[in-house]
């Protein structure tokens, strides 16, 4: 960036002796008002068009992890650890339970993230209580190296492990019986484990370790709580 | 909210996703600057001041801007804001400590409107970060703008003295340079692991 | 800077795409562009954004250069960037949020391109609305061009695409390496390499214009 100077001239003076004081109040105070109102106004016309766009892209997300979704609806947990029916933009962890034609309640899509190997990884992974299961798993954000660690978006051995992931919880109900691991690619011999990908070892152990944290914290809470989500029509 | 440990947030903007070599942040200053060690090095010290000092201001003014509900003016809001606090910061160095303001003195003007303080700005507004994490993400954002400019630096002197051809001179010189650091850089992916 | 009043339109605008060219030959605006100029969409998206910004903020700094003091033009001028960046940006977020994701912070970070200030300060606060409409059309035009060659680049040799078309058999090896930070640098570098080389070729023909041509220095 070449320097330019860049707040001294933006105050006024002490002694300015060409153009008044006022003219550059009016300037600054006139083009304030004018950014401000075209600001506003672009701000209030594109709004429901993104509020829509981003409603369709997280359905669609939503439904890639569920298949066979057709509504969902939005919760969020309240301090007493029920689920109470939320706005889908509320503050807060929220869950999104997705069902069927007939109501019934396939899934609950949740968001997880975690440190992967440039930066954090968000995805979106389907949680079934029928299965107690993990059964759908897509990438939400990633900037994983392209031709390498991109293969958690891409690898079809990869993302078989997504179809049926075990998060069967312990007896006491209130953590996982087996934590979800990593295995390397070919090792896999457990429903809990994670198959991972040669030349992206760390991508794909990223994703084992952010869905064992993220489910060992929502599966117990989402199964003490299950009722909340079926009541629906 | 984010819940990043904090020292994945300080090898990630220091060493993994460094400002200059992996965002491009910042490469004026890494350009024009990087002919000299010890000014390289006094700018790299400017520039980590000026970003904790403005990326805690941006922490509380997004805070503020939600709480009103008008987000829509964040960036003219932290435009202004980061202006005028480099201007503050250095009326402030010049009182309080004359020899602090000495060594950097020339470099705070320069780094007003410098796309890598922004950049910091915007981009720990968007990963919701704290005030802890903010604090641990300028210092390594800046310690990250410091290695790049004094590697640099060093490269440069040496390269003062070997016979160049007229047409690499300059700045594709230095781009070529940077090319390699930011490949030697990505050495350090998959600590934040 | 040029404020020649004795050029052509047509000059005005020409000016911009090749020999003046902000990036390969100024140097200029690639700190907030080359980070997304890792495919040709990317960077075409992200050359267009900025000229739009640039078309705009030159079009209002002309048109109110007489309203504004001297003395709090470059406070007016980055004012009137960050409202246009801003709308910009929430364009960009209502035609496609993909786009959105792809480009992130850095459509904000336009506000920085020191093209744009550069522009306003050196030719809009001067020149009348046409010639500054001109003058944006074609600085803007050889910021998408320039942004557009990298891109293109970087994408067919890093991911074998182009415009996310396949290019090559299914044998080629990407070099990912292009994808990645360090091939902007090199990309970048090899175009000012070789817009350099052209202009010292020029300038040896001219100034040898009497013996055949063919030194490169």
């Amino acid at each position: 960036m070449t320097e330019l100077p860049v707040t001294d001239s933006s105050r006024p003076a002490p002694v300015a002796p060409r153009p008044s004081i006022w003219a550059m109040y009016r300037a600054m105070v006139g083009i304030g008002l004018g950014c401000g109102l075209a600001i506003v106004t672009v701000f209030e016309l594109t709004k429901p068009i993104i509020a829509r766009n981003r409603a369709e892209a997280l359905r669609a997300a939503i439904f890639r992890v569920l298949e066979g979704g057709q509504t969902s609806q939005a919760f969020v947990q309240q301090p007493d650890g029920s689920f109470a029916v939320a706005d889908q933009a509320a503050a807060g962890d929220v869950v999104h339970a997705a069902y069927d034609g007939d109501g019934r309640l396939l899934g609950i899509a949740i968001e997880a993230a975690g440190m992967g190997y440039q930066d954090v990884i968000r995805v979106l992974y389907g949680y079934s209580p029928e299965r107690d299961a993990i059964v759908g798993f897509s990438v939400l954000e990633s900037k994983e190296t392209p031709g390498l660690g991109d293969k958690i978006e891409t690898d079809p051995g990869f993302l078989a492990n997504f179809e049926a992931l075990d998060t069967t919880l312990n007896p006491d109900g209130d953590t996982l019986r087996n934590a979800i691991v990593f295995r390397k690619q070919g090792e896999k011999q457990n429903p809990w484990e994670v198959d991972g990908i040669t030349g992206a070892t760390i991508s794909s152990h990223a994703i084992a370790d952010l869905l064992n944290a993220s489910a060992a914290h929502w599966v117990p809470r989402i199964e003490a709580h299950l009722s909340d989500f079926e009541q629906r029509n | 909210m984010s819940n990043e440990p904090l020292w994945t947030v300080f090898i990630n903007a220091c060493l993994i996703n460094n400002f200059v070599l992996a965002y491009f942040l910042g490469l004026c200053p890494f350009l024009g600057v990087s002919g000299k060690l010890a000014t390289a090095g006094r700018m790299g010290l400017a520039v980590m001041f000026v970003m904790l000092v403005s990326s805690l201001c941006a922490l509380g003014l997004n805070a503020a801007l939600i709480a009103i509900g008008a987000e829509y003016l964040r960036l003219i809001a932290f435009i202004a804001v980061i202006a005028s606090t480099v201007q503050l910061v250095e009326m402030f160095i010049k009182k309080v400590s004359p020899a602090l303001f000495a060594a950097l003195g020339i470099f705070l003007p320069l780094i007003t409107t410098n796309c890598a303080i922004l950049g910091l700005a915007l981009f720990q507004t968007n990963k919701g970060y704290g005030l802890a994490q903010c604090t641990v993400y300028a210092l390594g954002a800046g310690a990250g703008f410091t290695l790049a400019l004094v590697l640099m630096a060093g490269l440069r002197e040496r390269l003062e003295l070997s016979d160049v051809s007229d047409v690499v001179k300059g700045a594709a010189l230095t781009l070529f340079l940077a090319g390699l650091l930011s490949v030697s850089f990505m050495g350090f992916a998959g600590l934040g692991g | 800077m040029p404020t020649a009043r004795d050029r052509s339109p047509t000059d005005e605008f020409v000016k911009g795409l090749w020999k003046e060219n902000p990036v390969f030959v100024q140097v200029l605006g690639m700190c907030p562009a080359l980070a997304v100029s890792n495919t040709a969409l990317n960077a075409l998206s992200m050359g267009l954004a900025t000229l739009f910004v640039l078309l705009m903020s030159n079009i209002v700094v002309s048109s109110l250069r007489r309203f504004i003091p001297r003395q709090v033009r470059i406070a007016s001028y980055i004012l009137i960037i960050a409202t246009f960046v801003t709308i910009v940006d929430y364009l960009i977020q209502a035609i496609s949020l993909d786009l959105h994701k792809a480009l992130g912070a850095f459509i904000s970070l336009i506000v920085v391109n020191c093209l744009i200030l550069g522009r306003a300060e050196a030719f809009a606060s001067k020149n009348t609305i046409g010639r500054s409409i001109l003058d944006a059309l074609g600085m803007g035009m050889g910021f998408v061009f320039a942004l557009f060659c990298l891109g293109a680049v970087r994408e067919v040799f890093g991911a074998g695409s182009f415009f996310g078309l396949r290019l090559f058999p299914d044998g080629f090896q990407a070099w990912v390496i292009m994808i990645l930070p360090s091939g902007g640098f090199f990309t970048l570098a090899a175009w000012l390499l070789l817009f350099s080389w052209l202009k010292n070729r020029k300038a040896a023909r001219a100034a040898a214009a009497a013996q055949p041509a063919g030194g490169l220095r």
